[in-house]
């Protein structure tokens, strides 16, 4: 399958190990993957924050760039991403009057998807071959949970992956407060909703905890890094991609 | 005559706004560590079971795709529903009154009291009352109003306000509400903070307001359009108590609670419980249509209340907020409001709901508002829309509210917020553009320590750094490393 990676700017930008993980898995899988390389935001953030009349010019470049790209499916190592592809692009081309850009937009999202969705659902994959060799805990993000649904297939993937020990989080479903501009505009009620979640996922006893959105990994990675706590946070992804060859570097 | 000129702030003394916005707000209530396990504590019990008793019913979805096709239908026909509801309670012996606001309802509902010649009341636990400040108003031309729901009479008692729209103590434990007793109702002699004790005393101190009170006044979870019966749905059956002893009954509900067919009601019987109480059928139903010789109330009074509903009705997208049914499942799920409880939204709507709700029925003027700020005390999570048992899609009407907060204040000198956002948007719409922000980043590894964590940045960055780390940025991008390895 030939394979647009739709790698998120956050990911592009700061997290490049989500991104570069999706690449190799999805090449170790047998697939083409092409990378649109004019692809820059999906315009979440400017939605999330009430700027739906700047949002517009982002969901049209995005709209173009993987409609240029040719592909039969889009993939993103992101949940809020796909889920603002799919449940946001073309409210916001509808709010600005633009049937048409709606249309191509509801075109492009049906061929999106979310990296776990995607292996699961489209290529029927749960064993992905690959071995990581560490107790770990998952955050099933919010809009992947309940935006996209992609309910326990993360977990099936990991449960699948050699010499990993899965613990079970408590309260997982709960959001870890940072909900985008949120975390700003409301730091302190984010601090204290990051405090339960760290408290939960130090609780596992967990050496690594995991997730499908770089986001909230670097929400609740950079709690855990301020309190100096003893687990580190990593991209599912890069749990799927890692071998017996080529594990993960710690950041 | 006087013109009403459209200030949103004038719509009388209903307690729909606080007096400082939400994040403040909120900075002093997560301070209160008590409230915050008291909360939590309640909040984590009735969400389990609440999904215990809707996994009870197979067709649970079809259920509240009903429950949102009536409300969508209500909501569509609203004018002529109401004035069925009017020609059915006059035909069946009750009296109408329209209030256009808070002060105008207070204004009817003290002209009804005075009228029996009683000074006293009882109240059954609405929020329709809540929302208008009705006991602030009648204890202000000396109207004695006396709660009667276990909760509500623990805020009376405490002097204090309601945090949760169905248990509106929920802020406070046993411990707490034993003390309030002690201290406001003497005649309760020793007491422990057993539950059932506490229980007994109040039974005891509200019996002998029932035997007094000649008037009682209510809310309405249902009004019945095609029949003129108003419904109660309750637990402890003081209301049942409140609308049949007294002989004058005044009952204040809000526009939209309005249901087309008395068949409509089998639907939201069976949503209303699982979601607030999480129980498969509630105690006490109680219905009443008109008034009847030699049972219950002589006299019935119906007051139909807008408080800015008509406005959000005007509202394509949020007028959903006005399909609520007040069953307070979305404040139960709310990571916020688990968080912060309902203080912090100075609204007598908190949660979910009240973020939507609120600042469309008093509007807001201005970014100073407080009520401005309720539609971003959400981290967009979704748990709520999930929870609702008629389906509004919260998280949606939340963008919807925010993005209407941001058009407005178009034109206008634009704030750090606008300009930000403004320039990620310019930056993002050009690959070109996109780059030179990303090479730009990359200079944050200047500031980054030795340990690769950059712990504090400047304002806004500031608010982040207040309590987590950021990681250093990359030595080299993700489409750096692409034309490296795929180029």
């Amino acid at each position: 399958m030939r394979i647009a990676l739709f790698a998120t700017c956050l990911a592009d930008a700061l997290f490049p190990q989500a991104a570069i993980a999706t690449v190799t898995l999805l090449e170790r899988l047998g697939h083409e993957v092409v990378f649109p390389d004019n692809q820059t935001c999906c315009g979440q953030m400017h939605v999330n924050t009430g700027y739906l009349t700047e949002a517009v010019d982002l969901v049209r470049h995005h709209v173009e760039v993987f409609e240029a790209a040719g592909c039969d499916a889009a993939v993103a190592p992101s949940g809020s991403c796909v889920g603002s592809v799919r449940h946001q692009h073309a409210m916001v081309a509808r709010r600005a009057g633009d049937e048409r850009l709606a249309e191509r937009a509801e075109a492009v999202a049906a061929r999106t998807y979310e990296l776990s969705e995607f292996l699961v659902d489209v290529l029927g994959v749960r064993d992905v071959g690959a071995y990581f060799p560490h107790l770990v805990t998952y955050h099933p993000t919010c809009h992947s949970l309940r935006m996209l649904r992609v309910g326990d297939k993360p977990l099936e993937l990991l449960r699948h992956v050699r010499g990993l020990t899965l613990l079970e989080l408590p309260a997982a479903e709960s959001c870890c407060g940072f909900g985008g501009t949120f975390a700003v505009k409301n730091a302190d009620t984010s601090t204290a909703m990051l405090a339960d979640k760290m408290a939960a996922v130090i609780d596992t006893g967990a050496e690594v905890c995991s997730a499908g959105d770089s986001s909230c990994l670097m929400h609740i990675g950079g709690g855990l890094s301020r309190i100096r706590a003893g687990v580190r946070t990593v991209h599912l992804a890069e749990i799927l991609a890692a071998t017996d060859d080529a594990a993960v570097q710690p950041r | 005559m006087t013109t009403f000129l459209g200030v949103p702030g004038s719509r009388g003394s209903s307690n729909l706004r606080g007096s400082e916005p939400f994040p403040d707000a909120a900075r002093m209530a997560l301070r209160d560590t008590q409230m915050r396990r008291n909360v939590g504590h309640a909040t984590k019990a009735i969400r389990t079971k609440r999904l215990t008793a809707v996994a009870e019913c197979a067709d649970w979805e079809q259920l509240r795709a009903a429950g949102g096709a009536l409300k969508s239908e209500v909501m569509a026909r609203l004018p002529e529903l109401l004035e069925e509801l009017e020609r059915n309670v006059i035909a069946r012996g009750g009296t109408v009154h329209w209030a256009r606001d808070a002060d105008e309802a207070n204004r009817i509902i003290t002209d009804l009291v005075r009228a029996t010649g009683s000074d006293e009341v009882v109240k059954v636990k609405s929020m329709a009352t809540q929302e208008i400040g009705l006991n602030e108003h009648l204890e202000s031309v000396g109207i004695a109003a006396t709660e009667t729901d276990l909760a509500e009479l623990i805020v009376q008692l405490g002097h204090d306000k309601p945090s949760h729209i169905l248990v509106p103590a929920i802020h406070r434990n046993r411990a707490e509400i034993r003390e309030i007793f002690l201290r406001e109702m003497p005649e309760a002699g020793e007491l422990t903070d057993e539950p059932r004790v506490l229980a007994m005393a109040a039974r005891a101190h509200l019996r002998r307001k029932f035997l007094s009170a000649k008037v009682a006044i209510s809310g309405a979870n249902f009004g019945v359009a095609e029949t003129g019966t108003l419904a109660v749905v309750e637990s402890e059956g003081n209301g049942r108590m409140c609308l049949t002893l007294p002989q004058t009954l005044i009952t204040v509900m809000g526009i939209e609670k309005i249901v087309p067919r008395f068949t409509d009601l089998e639907v939201f019987m069976q949503l209303l419980p699982r979601s607030s109480t999480a129980e498969r059928m509630n105690p006490y139903t109680s219905m009443w249509t008109g008034v009847h010789d030699g049972d219950g109330p002589r006299d019935f009074h119906l007051v139909l209340l807008d408080n800015g509903r008509t406005s959000v009705l005007a509202d394509g997208v949020g007028r959903a907020a006005l399909h609520c049914i007040r069953c307070s499942a979305c404040l139960n799920v709310c990571p916020v409001y688990e968080r912060t409880g309902g203080h912090a939204y100075g609204s007598v709507y908190p949660g979910p709901i009240g973020a939507i709700l609120s600042p469309q029925l008093t509007g807001t003027h201005g970014h100073d508002d407080p009520n401005a700020s309720l539609p971003y005390a959400s981290s967009l999570c979704g748990a709520c829309f999930d929870a609702c048992p008629v389906r509004i899609d919260i998280p949606s009407i939340l963008v919807h509210l925010r993005a209407k907060q941001v058009d407005t204040e178009r034109g206008g000198v634009p704030g750090g917020q606008d300009l930000a956002m403004k320039a990620a948007a310019w930056a993002m719409a050009s690959p070109r553009r996109f780059a030179v922000a990303e090479k730009a980043l990359s200079t944050g590894r200047l500031v980054a320590n030795r340990d690769h964590r950059i712990t504090a940045l400047p304002w806004p960055g500031s608010k982040w750094t207040s309590s987590r780390d950021v990681p250093e940025p990359p030595a080299e991008t993700f489409r750096q490393w692409w034309r490296r390895t795929h180029g």
